[in-house]
């Protein structure tokens, strides 16, 4: 039984490292981005704090966000439109294996987003804070892959297996800008600033930003609040979906 | 004592009946060919012996227990699949689904059943079509299983490819395993099976050994046997005929 789960999160992770859509576009957006928006713009501050340091914590939230989102998002819905699923399911597989291994994929590689960002910070954007800052902050982005998760799971169990990416990428991307997860969330233009509280994104940044003590909106406890919410409402969807899935008949 | 049984069983989805009552049992050892055009309920029977879908009415067991049970521990099934992870070798899909069983093949036994010695260090992604098969046919078969599902096994396959597959299930049965194959090349029926089960329109239409059905029919070949079974359901025939 347990040699199920570690031999499934085992040759789940191997068989993501191998697909470069996965492996290289998770880890090199976010690290592009900070490149360009963090570390060119380190010069300048939002409010006390500077800009590499402060965007150091939102590309972190993004890059966790794609990594889980693409694993659970695109992965499901194609293994579960084109039959593989199925398969899975009439083997003896422990039917958590195949989720739980997704979880590891997503933990992982949002891991390895986080600590080149960190890397990068450290070496080139004169990002300097105590050690427990550093680690407090790198295991809070990492353990927000589970509430997307939830959401990356809702999504690959309704959408079809050609369109989940594209899918994924349009809910991605956008939740990303408005969320203030690009730029620091006050440039935005106010209407768009009063939209963010509806986004998980949004969230999740404000918790990462509470830990580099940037003046946040809200409470940290509302925002964790907001994302269990979140995380447990889509994890209903998905339920939803996946029981729905198991009554289909095909072929 | 059957290794396979289903009792009565029929099956609805919304206002389509897939299957209206059906009986079949399969015996140790046996391989048993389920016949019929395609939508004539041949994969909903598999998918309820697999515990995948519940009968509507009626009752399925495999080894005298529920199909979704620890009953799962002693069959594979190679079902029709669109895609399979490509970025993973033949040898580590073979150990993944070898950890699911509690006493599998040894990994180089199940190579060698499935005829992929030499190709098992390449990616699912860069094999060929018959190569695909045959590593779907491990996958059945590395648990150490008594019995096999193997629903359409060797659709667009060509010949060559397709005998050789022959020769795999002809192997398992050697060994004592049972199959439940779906096909409809009514020569892969004639080749294999022990008894051949016509199913059309969620119905069993005839059962018998290959001779049997034959002698039923007055046709020489299952071919025409087929045909003259489906004849008698007019409005069958024009699927048959496609």
């Amino acid at each position: 039984m347990n040699r199920a789960y570690w031999m499934e999160s085992k040759m789940e992770l191997l068989k993501m490292a191998r697909l470069k859509q996965y492996s290289l576009s998770t880890v090199a957006f976010p690290l592009m981005f900070y490149c360009f928006f963090g570390l060119a713009m380190a010069p300048f501050s939002q409010g006390a704090t500077s800009m590499s340091k402060y965007l150091l914590a939102t590309y972190g939230a993004f890059g966790v966000m794609g990594a889980t989102l693409y694993a659970f998002g695109a992965g499901v819905a194609v293994e579960r439109g084109l039959g593989w699923m199925e398969v899975k399911r009439a083997s003896p597989m422990p039917p958590a294996a195949y989720f739980v291994a997704k979880g590891v994929v997503s933990l992982t590689f949002g891991a390895l987003v986080v600590t080149l960002l960190f890397a990068l910070g450290a070496i080139f954007g004169g990002v300097r804070m105590p050690a427990s800052q550093w680690l407090i902050m790198w295991g809070a982005l990492v353990a927000g892959a589970i509430p997307f998760g939830a959401i990356g799971l809702a999504i690959g169990s309704f959408a079809g297996p050609n369109s989940a990416a594209n899918i994924v990428n349009m809910i991605y991307l956008p939740m990303g800008f408005l969320g203030g997860l690009w730029m620091p969330i006050e440039i935005l233009p106010k209407a768009l600033q009063h939209l963010a509280p509806w986004l998980p994104s949004y969230h999740f940044g404000q918790i990462a930003l509470a830990i580099l003590r940037v003046p946040v909106q809200g409470s940290v406890l509302g925002h964790v609040e907001a994302l269990v919410g979140f995380g447990l409402v889509f994890a209903g969807v998905a339920w939803i979906g996946q029981s729905r899935d198991h009554q289909k008949m095909y072929g | 004592m059957p290794v396979a049984e289903l009792r009565g069983v029929t099956k609805r989805h919304g206002q389509v009946e897939a299957l209206r009552g059906i009986d079949l049992s399969i015996a140790p050892g046996e391989l048993l060919a389920l016949l019929g055009p395609n939508g004539a309920g041949k994969t909903t029977a598999v998918r309820i012996l697999l515990g995948l879908a519940a009968p509507t009415s009626g009752e399925a067991t495999l080894f005298g227990y529920h199909p979704a049970s620890q009953a799962k521990l002693r069959r594979g099934a190679l079902l029709q699949v669109a895609k399979v992870p490509e970025t993973l070798k033949v040898r580590e899909h073979i150990e993944l689904f070898s950890s699911y069983y509690e006493k599998p093949l040894p990994i180089a036994e199940t190579i060698a059943a499935a005829g992929l010695a030499g190709i098992e260090n390449r990616l699912f992604g860069a094999l060929s079509g018959g190569q695909k098969q045959r590593v779907l046919f491990a996958l059945a078969i590395c648990g150490n299983p008594d019995m096999l599902f193997l629903d359409e096994p060797t659709v667009g396959l060509d010949v060559e490819s397709r005998r050789a597959l022959w020769a795999r299930i002809r192997g398992f049965v050697a060994r004592g395993g049972s199959v439940l194959l779906t096909t409809h090349y009514l020569e892969e029926a004639d080749a294999l099976a022990h008894r051949v089960a016509v199913i059309d329109r969620g119905r069993i239409a005839a059962e018998g050994t290959p001779a049997e059905i034959k002698a039923q029919t007055g046709t020489s070949g299952l071919e025409d046997a087929f045909l003259a079974i489906m004849k008698e359901n007019v409005n069958a025939l024009e699927e048959v005929l496609q």
